[in-house]
């Protein structure tokens, strides 16, 4: 790694994460100026977007080769208060809580209390959301049944595609003037509104790359070092460009990407930043045309990429507040990068820059992007193994996903073979079909409360409220059937009212929040002139994340057990003990915890419940219509909402104690899978990850298992038949509970210890106690 | 027909080639000081006490050590891993204990996975009598098969057994033309004496099929095993194998066979 490279990490790794009002301010004097109030919402918002690009500070750092930040300095993090408003004292808690802090210095704070909370005050998208939203809805989701992505957050979740590399601002603005020709198109003042606002955020976009170069020039000027002036000018001519036109070089492709990187992420908040997707396939005729007429080098390459993995590391998650704030307690902001998988033609798309971007991964070693491998079939094994070395290292990346099984969950949903070739997956594991597809993440889904609500005959027992619809006693329940009867009728009402708030949402932001910016870069916003947010991509899907399946399942295979086919216990005594969180109850417990069948054992008594809640909970979602003309579907995955679920969820007959986590993914309980990574793979594999969006497996691996060669083939078999049976993703957590033990006693010596969380990568200092204790906890499979 | 089975283990990467599901039988009529599966030993189902950890409460509970399986059971159970064998080019490694200290069961069971095309290895002592050997010789594809003293008196001061039908037997299977992946044990001042380890050259030397030979240095881990077994453990203050002097020992072997290891 070059010095000036190892100089940008160490000061990205370093550099503290502020809140920052830059936005704020400038979004807040765009609204207070009125100069816009007659203008369509989707005008107003192009040029809120214009003013942000040609006020926003301009940031270029000591040797940087790609510029552009969101806010005004590296991990400097503005706020959207159009979207959701930080309180003062959500400010406070930022600044001051231990875990995933962000800096409020005293300005920031006072521009908060004299300008921006007097301006947005009762007048956000969150607060008309509570407002348009029933007692019903709300009532369960403060049960903690589900969550509400968008309530702070815009909707995102998209990914670049090839699109995005081919063509320049001025390309797209000619793809709007004939999209406004068309017939279908003229007559609608609407479309035409959209079309002009998507214009406007063309020409803005291209403004800011401008002020970028001047500032270059400026700087070239006074540079006295040849080779840095050398740069320099080679920016400038960049940054004049890019990404007015199509990039040509390499390095131009780089700074395109980034320039529109920074537009979508500053124009909303969308949730999972944005992302470059196949980077691989995008990079790769740049690349081989710089190295065939000499412009470029490997070495060269290889610096631009890393100065770009830089970038990305810059750019935390936006600060959250309230629920949302122990909901999901991360920095990261979930760009991940796809290398490998398949061509749009479908054949092999391994290529030397698949293996060059792994040799960055490998060194730059960030928590942001974070990386995965798709590995087809078609991929030779050479590959798998590159990227298990990687793995070996020990900080989570990257994880493997089945390329195969990602083609067919798009065709299954309707996409065309192309689309589905050039698709992928991003922030976690979530399956899209990358420049074509809108594909909202709408919030996480407690699988496990609703069976305590059930238990409870509807009633929430933290709170004594009536919090689901009436199934009955249990007590009077005759055989597991009826139990399993209730849990669904309790599973299909509590889907509708989140089914029904999401429609409500999606309607909002279609209305009030478009996002002219992004819908430029989405196939076929323009072509439909309808914005990103209402509809225009070609495919729209919204998703449910299901949590916790492994608790579900060893809870409902606990209860046949012992209530109904031994009958060891009634179903009063066993609501009695809940009740009492297993006081003085250790018998009971024990059986429940080492005498039950549990997930992830490939135990058929306790699999076939995974795969019934698993079936129920797509029934319940799969294919009902979203209010953007998409459909609704469902995947498996849990950021860190499986601490908060679990927080509101008493003890359960799994013997899981009051406010423990739940498991995470479609992984196991922590420690209940007892017979190794064979049995956790047959078991996960189950359940039909085609019917999903995806599905996450965890897999903690003692490092010994990455020794040698014949160990390494061993786990590329491993991969492969999990994927040959099915399976969406796994990914390995190498470390040792000493390290992590350590890592707890003595956070100073390990700021770079990076684990996988569920999904994503994250510094493990910044987990929460009992996410850290949790990890140490997931069973280490030792050699057998 | 039932065996005495005390485990089976799925994704046994040390056992054979490729990912294996291992099927350990319970009895052997050696007594190795260094053995590692102490309650492989004895050929009756044993009960010992387990403690589980309920919070900073715990419970003891009585288990059972082993437990009688039919051939079908088994083979049940590793079809399962079926998958994993095809994938990896595995199979399922019958291992001990002795499982020919079970012959007609090994025999059996051997047969029934030979029939359903699954790949198998027998991990021995070589301590058999040669009926039981001749009679899985056509279900076995690979023999893992142990040398650990080749000094008759010191195999019997170690192990409990002389070792003559052992070197009787593996030459017979040389003969015979099985693959043979030879596993030397490396125990200090024990196994690892420079005379035995030139004597156990020698006598690999002189045999045909040797594919494999594995270096497997001493470790405590079973230490703990013998406290809950109520077993004196012999080898109480012995350290881990040096790694070094082990990967310097593999050194003497590297020529004998396309592929010496350490560590299996």
């Amino acid at each position: 790694m070059k010095l000036r490279i190892e100089q940008l990490r160490e000061q990205s790794i370093k550099a503290i994460n502020r809140l920052s009002a830059e936005r704020a301010l400038l979004i807040t004097e765009f609204y207070q100026s009125g100069k816009a109030q007659n203008e369509p919402i989707a005008v107003q918002r192009a040029l809120s977007f214009e003013h942000l690009m040609l006020n926003k500070a301009i940031y270029i750092g000591e040797g940087e080769l790609i510029v552009g930040e969101r806010g005004p300095a590296p991990k400097a993090t503005p706020t959207y208060p159009e979207i959701s408003l930080h309180s003062l004292n959500d400010l406070d808690m930022l600044n001051n809580r231990p875990k995933v802090s962000f800096r409020v210095d005293a300005e920031t704070r006072m521009a908060y209390r004299d300008v921006i909370i007097p301006f947005w005050q009762g007048n956000t998208q969150r607060d008309r959301i509570f407002a348009a939203l029933n007692d019903k809805w709300k009532s369960a989701y403060s049960a903690g049944v589900f969550t509400e992505f968008q309530e702070q957050r815009a909707p995102g979740h998209t990914v670049a595609g090839n699109k995005l590399f081919r063509k320049g601002m001025l390309d797209l603005i000619g793809e709007i003037n004939q999209s406004a020709s068309l017939p279908e198109n003229q007559t609608d003042t609407n479309k035409i509104a959209q079309l002009h606002a998507m214009k406007i955020a063309a020409m803005a976009m291209v403004s800011y790359a401008i002020r970028y170069a001047d500032k270059l020039e400026s700087m070239a000027t006074l540079e006295s070092d040849t080779e840095r002036l050398n740069e320099l000018i080679d920016m400038v001519r960049i940054c004049r460009r890019v990404p007015a036109h199509a990039p040509q070089t390499f390095h131009e492709a780089l700074q395109h990407y980034w320039f529109l990187h920074v537009g979508v992420i500053t124009e909303l908040n969308p949730w999972d930043s944005f992302n470059p997707g196949r980077l691989d396939q995008h990079l790769l005729p740049f690349y081989r045309k710089g190295i065939a007429d000499g412009s470029l080098t490997e070495v060269k390459a290889r610096e631009l990429l890393q100065a770009f993995w830089i970038k990305f590391n810059n750019h935390p998650s936006p600060p959250k507040m309230g629920v949302t704030a122990l909901e999901s307690n991360t920095y990261t902001d979930f760009a991940l990068i796809n290398l490998g998988g398949l061509r749009f033609d479908g054949s092999n798309a391994v290529n030397e820059l698949s293996f060059l971007i792994l040799d960055v991964i490998e060194e730059m070693r960030l928590l942001q992007p974070s990386s995965m491998v798709q590995i087809s079939n078609k991929n030779p094994d050479s590959f798998v193994k590159r990227a298990l070395l990687i793995t070996k290292t020990g900080f989570g990346q990257p994880s493997f996903f089945n390329s195969d099984v990602i083609v067919q969950q798009l065709l299954s949903q309707g996409k065309s073979i192309e689309d589905a070739h050039n698709g992928g997956a991003s922030g976690c594991v979530e399956t899209g079909a990358f420049g074509t597809e809108a594909y909202t993440l709408s919030g996480y889904f407690n699988l496990n409360k609703v069976l305590e609500i059930s238990l409870n005959n509807g009633l929430d027992p933290r709170t004594g409220l009536l919090t689901g619809i009436e199934t009955g006693d249990p007590a009077n329940f005759g055989c597991f059937d009826d139990l399993y009867t209730a849990y669904e009728k309790q599973l299909q009402y509590f889907i509708d009212l989140k089914i029904d708030g999401n429609n409500t949402i999606e309607k909002m932001f279609a209305r009030q929040m478009p996002a002219p910016f992004l819908s430029l870069l989405i196939d076929d916003c323009i072509a439909n002139a309808t914005d990103y947010n209402a509809g225009g991509a070609r495919y729209n899907s919204s998703y449910i994340q299901g949590v916790g399946l492994g608790s579900i399942t060893d809870n409902l295979s606990a209860i046949k057990k012992w209530v109904f086919d031994e009958r060891r216990i009634s179903m009063t005594k066993l609501m009695e003990a809940l009740r009492n969180n297993f006081r003085d109850n250790d018998a009971l417990r024990y059986d429940l915890i080492y005498k039950s069948p549990k997930w992830g054992n490939n135990d058929e008594s306790a699999d076939r419940h995974a795969v019934r809640v698993f079936n129920s909970f797509y029934q319940a979602v799969n294919g009902r219509p979203t209010a953007r003309g998409g459909h609704f579907r469902i995947n498996m995955l849990p950021t860190t909402s499986h601490v908060y679920f679990g927080s509101v969820i008493g003890a359960m007959p799994d013997g899981r104690l009051a406010t423990e986590p739940l498991s995470e993914g479609i992984s196991p309980v922590q420690g209940a899978d007892t017979h190794g990574p064979v049995a956790v793979l047959l078991s996960a594999a189950k359940i039909d990850h085609i019917k999903t969006g995806g599905t996450l497996l965890n897999q903690k691996f003692d490092p010994s298992f990455f020794e040698g060669e014949e160990s390494l083939e061993k786990l590329v078999s491993l991969i492969r038949t999990y994927f040959r049976l099915g399976g969406h993703h796994i990914q390995f957590n190498v470390v040792n509970a000493e390290t992590l033990r350590n890592a707890q006693k003595h956070p100073e010596k390990y700021r770079d210890l990076i684990v996988r969380v569920a999904g994503y990568s994250d510094y493990f200092n910044d987990l929460g106690e009992s996410l850290q204790e949790e990890i140490i906890r997931r069973t280490a499979h030792g050699m057998a | 027909m039932k065996g005495l089975v005390f485990d089976i283990r799925s994704f046994s990467v040390h056992d054979g080639p490729g990912i294996r599901t291992t099927v350990f039988l319970k009895g052997c009529p050696l007594e190795c000081l260094w053995c590692h599966n102490p309650e492989s030993r004895s050929p009756e189902v044993e009960k010992v006490m387990r403690e589980y950890k309920l919070g900073s409460s715990c419970i003891r509970m009585p288990e059972n050590i082993g437990k009688e399986m039919s051939v079908n059971q088994v083979v049940e159970r590793v079809e399962a891993d079926r998958p994993f064998f095809e994938e990896s080019g595995g199979g399922v490694t019958l291992s001990g204990g002795e499982p020919l200290f079970q012959p007609n069961f090994t025999t059996a069971l051997l047969k029934e996975l030979k029939n359903k095309s699954i790949h198998t290895a027998l991990d021995t002592s070589g301590f058999a009598q040669a009926e039981a050997l001749d009679a899985v010789f056509p279900f076995t594809d690979i023999f893992l098969f142990d040398l650990k003293l080749a000094d008759e008196r010191r195999h019997l001061k170690f192990t409990g057994r002389t070792n003559l039908p052992i070197l009787n037997n593996l030459r017979w299977l040389s003969e015979k033309g099985a693959s043979l992946f030879i596993r030397i044990p490396l125990v200090e001042g024990i196994t690892d004496t420079a005379e035995n380890l030139d004597a156990i050259r020698h006598i690999i030397s002189k045999l045909k099929g040797v594919q494999r030979i594995d270096i497997l240095p001493y470790h405590y881990t079973a230490q703990q095993k013998y406290e809950r077994l109520g077993q004196p453990y012999h080898l109480e203050n012995m350290k881990a194998y040096n790694r070094q002097k082990a990967e310097k020992h593999k050194e003497l072997f590297v020529n004998l066979a396309p592929h010496v290891s350490v560590g299996g």
